[in-house]
């Protein structure tokens, strides 16, 4: 019961740390960056009254503004396809994506709203100057639990860090996924994942518990 | 006891079960499937509404405290734990987080070791076999227990033989202990389940993945080995190389 817990605990605090303001600078440190986008999210969201009560759409446009431009989806739906990815053509690929996209999304809203006040720790980088893919740490605090680590797996592109993975408690995102997908393709192919993915996003989101 | 049941259930089935594509990690998926299934039904019927209730009728607050209280006994054996995998300083760690938590943090409901820099572990029996190189064997969905493998389910009968808990006479007050923690826990769980709602597209193969995922982390506590991004074709949208698949 107890690994469940922290298991499940893992999966939930999965979203937490949010990343991402448009107008940080490009050459911020990957380490800066989180810090400062999930700082402002974390804000943000504890001074809306909105959100606060349940509000999933405002959450999600939240989201969106905030977060996702400091993610490379391309990368994470490439590295959730393993292999498949060389056989899936520019269309299917740019379905696959946007579609993931949302997924991630709307999993990212459900953690953010199941986040209260655990305090977080912002690790220092340990990594070289130069290097161009490295890991950023942050922890979230809790009494009478480990602190469960979330890590940015970070690459530098022209237009700044990008996140191309998250692991939370030591689980990655994109490696969950990649079990999950290729079981589809298997069975369904390419395009079955795509249906898959798609009847998945128009579910109803389940409702939120209210704080 | 169910154990023994269980074992006979799986050698029965370790016997019959070779399906060609599945997962190597997980050659007894049918049964595991059905005791998932089976779980997810005491859950969805009992577990998950008695701690929907709790969580809307007990404070935060108290049940911090509960949280606390079991977790700050947990650290005795979690300090045990830490000694077996040749880590004596997190275990003297563990046992002063049980002394400070026992006394200031009166009988534990308060997790002041944790203010004082005092960080928990999570520890167990099923890491102290793999700190000491046994590997996870089948993965295992245990009944009433949940994701298990072959080298955690051993953990957890020594964990349930160490667990103070299991000890407490008399047998009415253990299992009104044991109602408490696991309401408690389930109710922490409850924004969790949402997420995996949420997230999984086969709940079973999102959960085992995650297990997994997870105990290997814990075995090396939080520090594994870190491995590079791998690298696929055409990721940065190039025209294609190949020739569009057949579907």
């Amino acid at each position: 019961m107890k690994t469940m817990k922290t298991l499940v605990q893992a999966v939930l605090l999965a979203a937490l740390a949010g990343l991402a303001h448009a107008q940080v600078p490009q050459d911020l440190a990957p380490d800066a960056l989180v810090k400062t986008v999930t700082l402002e999210v974390v804000e943000l969201i504890a001074r809306d009254k909105e959100i606060q009560s349940g509000n999933r759409a405002k959450l999600i446009g939240l989201i969106e503004e905030k977060v996702l431009p400091h993610f490379n989806f391309t990368a994470m739906t490439a590295l959730a396809m393993g292999q498949s990815w060389n056989k899936t053509t520019p269309e299917q690929k740019k379905i696959l994506t946007q579609e993931f996209r949302m997924l991630l999304v709307r999993t990212y809203a459900s953690a953010l709203a199941a986040y209260s006040d655990q305090k977080l720790d912002f690790r220092p980088l340990r990594a070289k100057a130069t290097d161009t893919d490295v890991t950023v740490n942050v922890r979230v605090l809790q009494s009478g639990a480990q602190p469960v680590p979330i890590d940015y797996n970070m690459e530098k592109t022209s237009s700044g860090w990008k996140v191309y993975d998250v692991m939370v408690g030591g689980v990655s995102l994109v490696a969950n996924y990649r079990t999950e997908f290729s079981n589809v393709v298997r069975e369904s192919g390419i395009d079955g994942l795509i249906r898959n993915l798609q009847s998945k996003n128009r579910q109803p989101q389940p409702a939120a518990e209210k704080k | 006891m169910s154990f023994r049941f269980l074992l006979v259930a799986v050698v029965a089935l370790a016997g019959c079960a070779t399906t060609g594509e599945g997962d190597p990690r997980d050659p007894l998926e049918p049964l595991n499937r059905t005791l998932y299934e089976f779980n997810n039904g005491v859950d969805e019927a009992i577990a998950k509404p008695i701690a929907t209730v709790y969580h809307g009728y007990v404070p935060a607050p108290l049940r911090s405290y509960v949280r606390n209280f079991f977790a700050n006994i947990g650290d005795v054996f979690i300090g045990v734990n830490n000694i077996l995998q040749g880590k004596p300083g997190d275990g003297l760690q563990d046992w002063a987080r049980f002394v400070f938590n026992s006394f200031f943090g009166v009988f534990g409901i308060n997790d002041v070791a944790s203010d004082m820099g005092l960080e928990k572990h999570n520890e167990d029996f099923g890491q102290t076999f793999g700190r000491w190189g046994v590997g996870e064997g089948a993965y295992l969905v245990l009944p009433f227990l949940g994701p298990s493998t072959l080298r955690d389910g051993v953990g957890t009968v020594l964990d349930i033989y160490a667990d103070p808990l299991t000890n407490v006479r008399p047998t009415g007050l253990r299992t009104t202990a044991y109602m408490l923690r696991l309401t408690n826990t389930r109710a922490d769980l409850l924004d969790a389940g949402r997420i995996l709602e949420e997230a999984a597209l086969d709940k079973y193969v999102f959960t085992r993945d995650a297990f997994l995922q997870r105990r290997r982390n814990l075995v090396y506590d939080g520090d594994p080995p870190r491995e590079s991004r791998p690298r696929y074709e055409e990721e940065e949208q190039k025209p294609p190389a190949e020739k569009p698949s057949t579907q």
